[in-house]
C-alpha cells in the first residue's frame, strides 16, 4: 500500500490519461494534419447551409443556363462557381457541402448505431459464453463471410431507397465486425480478476457488462469505429453511384459522382471529379486517424 | 591463446566492435573484444544475456542485423579480415567454411520446406554442380554422423514431425553438411533437456576433435562449459573481462565477475551453503557505468576503478580486466 | 487427406443448404412469395400456377422441400424483364465476371506480393513509403470513383483504351473470353485493375507484414548462416512463409471480387452476372435476384472449400493437426 501512496504522492509529472494519448496521438504530425482536415469536413457538413456560396436545391435560384459551367466560371449575375456547375447549373461548391453533409450524416449515424448493436450483442456473446456465443458468432462468421457489398445490395433490394432504409442497410452491414471485435476483447477482460470481484459482489450482469466490461473494451472499438465509419461512407457512395443508395432528392456525394457520369465522356470532367475528390479526402482523413489511433491505443505497443 | 602445438590460429578476433544504433543512443554491445581460436580447439564464451557474446558470434558471421554494424577490429579467419570482405565473398564462406547454430532448435528450421530441401540448398549454396543425388546422399550421411535413426526416412519429414532434441541435431547436421573449418554455436543445448544437452554436447566435442574443426560455444552456463571446451572468455558489458585456460579459470577465477558467475552454480563440495548471487544487475548498454562496467556490482570496487580497466596478463596465459585480480584461490 | 476434403466437403453441404433455407424463408416467408416471383401485370392464371407450382396451399417443410427440389433441378424462375430462365441468364453472364475477377486476382499476386515484400525488406528506404502511402491510398479510394477517373484519363483525355465492353472475344473450351485477343486484353486491362485496386493494396500490406516479421525470425537468420544467396532467401524462405496468409486470404477474397465486379461492371458496362444483377435491381427482377443470391453463395462456399484445400497443401503443419484429431 505504501507505494502506491508513495507513487501518487510525487508523481514525475501531473499528466491525466488523455493528455498521454493527446500528446501520443501527436506525436504523428501527418495524423495531427488528418485529424484537422477531418475536424474542417464535420465542421463544412454541419454547417453547410450557412457557409455554402448558394443553395443548390433553393430551385428559384438555380438557372439551367448556368449548367456544365468550368471552374471558375462567372454567371451574369456576377456570381463564381468555384468549382464549376453540374449538369442542371447548381454550384459544384454548395453541392459538394451538402453532398458532405449527408454522406458523413448517414456514415456516422450508421455508425454509430451500429457500434452500439453490435457492442451489446457482443458483450452478450462473451459475457454468457455457451450456447449463447456460439449461435452469436456462427452469425456473425456467416455474415462476415459475405462481403459488405453484397449483404448491402441484398439488404437494398429488400428495403428500397431513402435515408432511412440504408441507414439501416448499413448498421445491418456493419453490426457484425463490432461484435467480434467488442467479443474478442471483452473475453480478455472477463478473465481477469476485477470482473470476478464484481461477480463475485453479486452485481446484476447488466452492470457488470456496461460499467465494467465495455470501458476496457472501448480502445478497439473506437479503432475499429473510425476504419468502419470510413467504409460505411465509402460503400453509401457506392450504392449511391450505382442507384441503389440515396434518392435524388438527398444527394450525397455518390450521387453527385453519378450525375456527373454521363457528362465525363464529353469533357466536363470537374462534375465527377471534385465531389470524388471530397469523397476521397473524407475517406482518406478518418483512415489517417484512425490508423495513429490503433497505434496509439494499441496496449502492446504501450509501456 | 593458441592451442601449443599448432600453427596459425582458425580465427583471430582482435579489437572487435560492434555497436547498436539506436534512436535512444549508441548501445556498444561489443566493445573492442579479443580471441583467438585454434584448430579442433573449443573456446567457450560465456555471459550474462546482454553481455554481446551472441552479437559476438553474429558479428562474426557478418550478419548483424541493423542498427548494428560493425565498427571497428579485425576478424582474422585462416588469415583473412572478414570485417573487410564485402556481401558475396563473405556469402561463400557462411555455411561452407564457417557455420552456426543457432539457440532455439523450434524456430531454427523453415516449417515449410522439408528437411532435404534445407539440407541440399546450403549444399548448392556453395556449389552448384553437386548433383541432386549426391548433395542428397551428403545430407543423409550428416544426418546418420549427428545420430539421427534412419536418416532416409527423415530427409523427406518436416521440422515439425521432430523433437526439439532432434531438430537441433538436424541444425547439426546442416552446419557439418560442407565440413566447415569453424562453428559457431550460440547456446545451441539452453532450450533442450539435460540428457539430450549431454549427447548433443559429446557428440560436439567428438566431432572438433576428429575433424580438427574450431569451435566457439557460447553459452551463460558455466556448468555446460566446463566438461567441453578448452578455452574459456567472459564477456560482461560487451567487453572480455576474463580469459585463460578453462581449468585454470575454473579453478582460480580471477576477475570478481568470473568469481560471482562461479559462485552462483551449485556444485559439489556445497552442499548446505547458500547460493551466491551477483548483487543488482547487469547493466543496460546504453547507460554503461563509467570506468569498470562491473563497478556498481563489485564488491572490491574501489576508487581506482572509476577509470576504465586494461586488459592485462598477470599469469601467462591468462588475461583479466581489472584492478583488483584475485591471484587466484580466492572463488572456491 | 481424403478425409479432410470429405469432412470439408459435408460442412460445405450443410452451409448451402442453411443458405438455401435463408433464402427460402427470405423469399416465402418474410415477403409475399407471388408478389416476389410473379411480376404485378401477370394474368390470374399465371398466378394461380406459380402458386400450385411452388405448393403454397401445403404446410410449410413441404413448401421448403419444394423450393429445393426446384432449385436442384435449377429451376430458380423465369425473368420478368428476358423471359428466360433466370440461372440460364446467370450462367451466360458468369465466364464474363470470372474472367474479370480471375484477371483481378492476377494483378494483385503480381503487383501486390513483390512489392509487399520489397517494402517489408527494406522499410526504411524512400521507395517503401512510397509504396506504403499507394496501399493506403488503395484502401480509401472508392472503388467506382476510381474507374471514373480511369475512364477520363485513359479513354476520354488519352484515347488509349476503350471504356466500354469485353471487345473482341474468342471461344475456348466453349466459353467466350477476352483474354486471348489484342482488343479483349485492351478491354479487360482497365476494368481488371479497377477492380484489383483494393486487393493489389491488401496483398501489399500483407506482404510487407509478412516479409518484415519473417526477416527477424530464426530461420530466416539460419538460412542466411547457412551462406544462402540473398535472392534464394526473400524467394524460398522468405516468400513460401508469406504465401500461406497471402493466398488464404487471396482466395476467401476471389469471392468479394466477384461481389465487387458488381460495381467495376456497371462503369466500365461489362456485359457479367454484376451487370445484371444491377439491371435486375433497377427492373425488380426478383426470380433473377434470388437466382443470383443461390448461385453467388455456391460461388462463396465452393471458394472457401478450395482454400482450406489449398491452404492444407502449402502447410504441412494443417494437415498433421487434422489427421491427429
Amino acid at each position: 500500500m505504501s507505494d502506491v501512496v508513495d507513487t501518487a504522492a510525487v508523481p514525475p509529472r501531473v499528466e491525466t490519461p488523455l493528455q498521454r494519448f493527446a500528446a501520443d496521438f501527436f506525436e504523428s504530425r501527418l495524423a495531427a494534419a488528418a485529424l484537422v482536415v477531418l475536424l474542417t469536413i464535420i465542421f463544412i457538413a454541419v454547417f453547410a447551409p450557412w457557409i455554402s456560396p448558394t443553395n443548390p436545391y433553393d430551385l428559384a435560384k438555380v438557372s439551367i443556363f448556368d449548367a456544365r459551367q468550368p471552374p471558375g466560371a462567372e454567371n451574369l449575375d456576377g456570381l463564381t462557381f468555384l468549382l464549376g456547375t453540374d449538369g442542371a447549373g447548381r454550384d459544384l461548391l454548395s453541392s459538394i457541402f451538402y453532398g458532405l453533409r449527408i454522406s458523413l450524416g448517414v456514415g456516422i449515424a450508421s455508425g454509430v448505431i451500429a457500434l452500439c448493436l453490435g457492442a451489446s450483442v457482443g458483450l452478450t456473446a462473451a459475457y454468457y459464453g455457451g450456447r449463447v456465443d456460439t449461435v452469436i458468432m456462427r452469425l456473425v462468421d456467416i455474415q462476415l463471410s459475405f462481403p459488405a457489398i453484397l449483404v448491402a445490395l441484398i439488404l437494398i433490394s429488400a428495403l428500397g431507397k431513402g435515408v432511412d432504409k440504408i441507414t439501416v442497410a448499413l448498421v445491418i452491414v456493419q453490426w457484425a465486425y463490432y461484435a467480434r471485435t467488442v467479443r474478442a476483447s471483452a473475453l480478455v477482460e472477463r478473465s481477469k480478476e476485477y470482473v470476478e470481484a464484481a461477480t463475485c459482489l453479486a452485481l446484476p450482469p447488466r452492470r457488470i457488462l456496461f460499467r465494467h466490461l465495455l470501458p476496457n473494451c472501448l480502445p478497439p472499438l473506437i479503432v475499429v469505429g473510425t476504419v468502419q465509419t470510413a467504409h460505411a461512407i465509402s460503400l453509401e457512395a457506392t450504392l449511391s453511384f450505382l442507384g441503389l443508395g440515396l434518392p435524388a432528392t438527398e444527394p450525397s456525394l455518390g450521387l453527385l459522382i453519378a450525375n456527373g457520369f454521363e457528362y465525363m465522356l464529353s469533357g466536363s470532367y470537374w462534375i465527377s471529379f471534385f465531389p470524388g475528390i471530397a469523397l476521397l479526402i473524407t475517406i482518406v482523413a478518418i483512415n489517417l486517424v484512425g490508423d495513429q489511433l490503433r497505434d496509439v491505443l494499441n496496449p502492446r505497443l504501450q509501456k | 591463446m593458441t592451442a601449443p602445438g599448432t600453427d596459425a590460429p582458425t580465427l583471430e578476433v582482435r579489437g572487435l566492435a560492434t555497436h547498436f544504433f539506436t534512436k535512444a543512443g549508441v548501445a556498444k554491445a561489443v566493445d573492442g573484444i579479443s580471441f583467438s581460436v585454434g584448430k579442433g580447439e573449443i573456446m567457450g564464451l560465456v555471459g550474462e544475456s546482454g553481455s554481446g557474446k551472441s552479437v559476438t558470434g553474429f558479428s562474426i558471421i557478418g550478419l548483424v542485423d541493423p542498427p548494428g554494424r560493425v565498427v571497428g577490429g579485425e576478424i582474422l579467419f585462416q588469415g583473412q579480415n572478414l570485417a573487410n570482405l564485402d556481401g558475396e565473398a563473405m556469402r561463400q564462406l557462411r555455411g561452407n567454411r564457417i557455420a552456426m547454430i543457432f539457440q532455439d532448435p523450434m524456430m531454427t528450421l523453415n516449417p515449410v520446406l522439408r528437411i532435404d530441401t534445407q539440407m541440399v540448398e546450403t549444399i548448392h549454396a556453395h556449389d552448384s554442380s553437386v548433383p541432386q543425388q549426391v548433395a542428397l546422399a551428403r545430407a543423409r550421411d550428416a544426418l546418420g554422423e549427428v545420430g539421427i535413426p534412419s536418416p532416409d526416412e527423415r530427409l523427406r519429414s518436416y521440422p515439425h514431425q521432430f523433437s526439439g532434441g532432434m531438430r537441433q541435431r538436424v541444425a547439426i547436421a546442416i552446419a557439418l553438411l560442407n565440413k566447415p573449418d569453424l562453428i559457431i554455436a550460440d547456446e545451441p543445448t539452453t532450450a533442450l533437456d539435460v540428457t539430450i544437452q549431454g549427447q548433443i554436447l559429446y557428440q560436439a566435442q567428438k566431432l572438433c576433435r576428429e575433424t580438427g574443426t574450431a569451435l566457439i560455444w557460447i553459452t551463460h552456463d558455466l556448468a555446460v562449459i566446463a566438461g567441453l571446451a578448452d578455452h574459456i572468455s567472459v564477456m560482461y558489458g560487451g567487453r572480455i573481462v576474463e580469459q585463460g585456460p578453462i581449468a585454470d579459470v575454473l579453478d582460480r577465477p580471477m576477475h570478481p565477475y568470473t568469481q560471482g558467475l562461479l559462485g552462483s552454480v551449485p556444485g559439489h563440495n556445497r552442499r548446505g551453503q547458500k547460493l551466491f548471487q551477483i548483487p543488482g544487475m547487469a547493466p543496460s548498454l546504453l547507460q554503461m557505468p563509467e570506468g569498470c562496467a562491473f563497478r556498481p556490482r563489485c564488491q572490491i570496487a574501489d576508487d581506482a576503478c572509476l577509470a576504465e580497466p586494461l586488459i592485462t596478463e598477470p599469469v601467462a596465459g591468462r588475461h583479466v580486466r581489472c584492478y583488483h585480480p584475485s591471484d587466484g584461490g580466492a572463488g572456491r | 487427406m481424403s478425409a479432410f476434403i470429405i469432412r470439408r466437403l459435408l460442412q460445405s453441404v450443410v452451409v448451402v443448404a442453411l443458405m438455401s433455407l435463408l433464402v427460402f424463408v427470405g423469399v416465402n416467408v418474410v415477403g409475399d412469395p407471388v408478389h416476389m416471383l410473379v411480376s404485378p401485370e401477370a394474368p390470374q392464371e399465371e398466378i394461380e400456377r406459380i402458386i400450385r407450382n411452388l405448393g403454397l396451399d401445403r404446410p410449410v417443410h413441404e413448401q421448403y422441400l419444394f423450393f429445393v427440389k426446384n432449385a436442384l433441378n435449377g429451376d430458380l424462375g423465369r425473368s420478368f424483364v428476358f423471359g428466360e430462365p433466370a440461372l440460364k441468364l446467370i450462367i451466360q453472364r458468369m465466364p464474363a465476371t470470372f474472367e474479370l475477377a480471375f484477371a483481378a486476382l492476377l494483378m494483385a499476386i503480381v503487383f501486390g506480393i513483390p512489392l509487399g515484400i520489397y517494402a517489408g525488406i527494406y522499410p526504411d528506404r524512400v521507395s517503401s513509403k512510397l509504396i506504403m502511402s499507394g496501399s493506403i491510398l488503395g484502401f480509401s479510394l472508392p472503388t467506382f470513383w476510381v474507374g471514373l477517373m480511369m475512364i477520363m484519363v485513359f479513354a476520354v483525355m488519352l484515347g488509349w483504351l476503350p471504356s466500354t465492353g469485353r471487345g473482341e472475344t474468342v471461344s475456348l473450351l466453349g466459353l467466350k473470353v477476352s483474354f486471348l485477343t489484342i482488343d479483349g486484353l485492351r478491354h479487360i486491362l482497365m476494368p481488371a485493375l479497377n477492380l484489383a485496386l483494393l486487393k493489389i493494396s491488401l496483398v501489399i500490406r500483407l506482404s510487407r507484414a509478412g516479409a518484415r516479421e519473417a526477416m527477424h525470425l530464426d530461420y530466416v537468420k539460419f538460412a542466411r548462416a547457412k551462406g544462402l544467396r540473398e535472392s534464394r532467401v526473400v524467394m524460398v524462405h522468405v516468400m513460401k512463409n508469406i504465401m500461406i496468409p497471402v493466398v488464404t486470404v487471396l482466395g476467401l477474397e476471389f469471392g468479394s471480387l466477384i461481389a465487387f465486379s458488381v460495381v467495376t461492371e456497371t462503369v466500365f458496362a461489362w456485359p457479367g452476372m454484376g451487370k445484371l444483377i444491377i439491371d435486375a435491381l433497377h427492373n425488380l427482377d426478383r426470380p433473377v435476384i434470388v437466382a443470383y443470391l443461390m448461385i453467388i453463395v455456391l460461388v462463396f462456399v465452393i471458394i472457401n472449400l478450395m482454400v482450406d484445400i489449398l491452404y492444407s497443401i502449402l502447410d504441412p503443419r494443417v494437415r498433421i493437426k487434422d489427421a491427429g484429431r
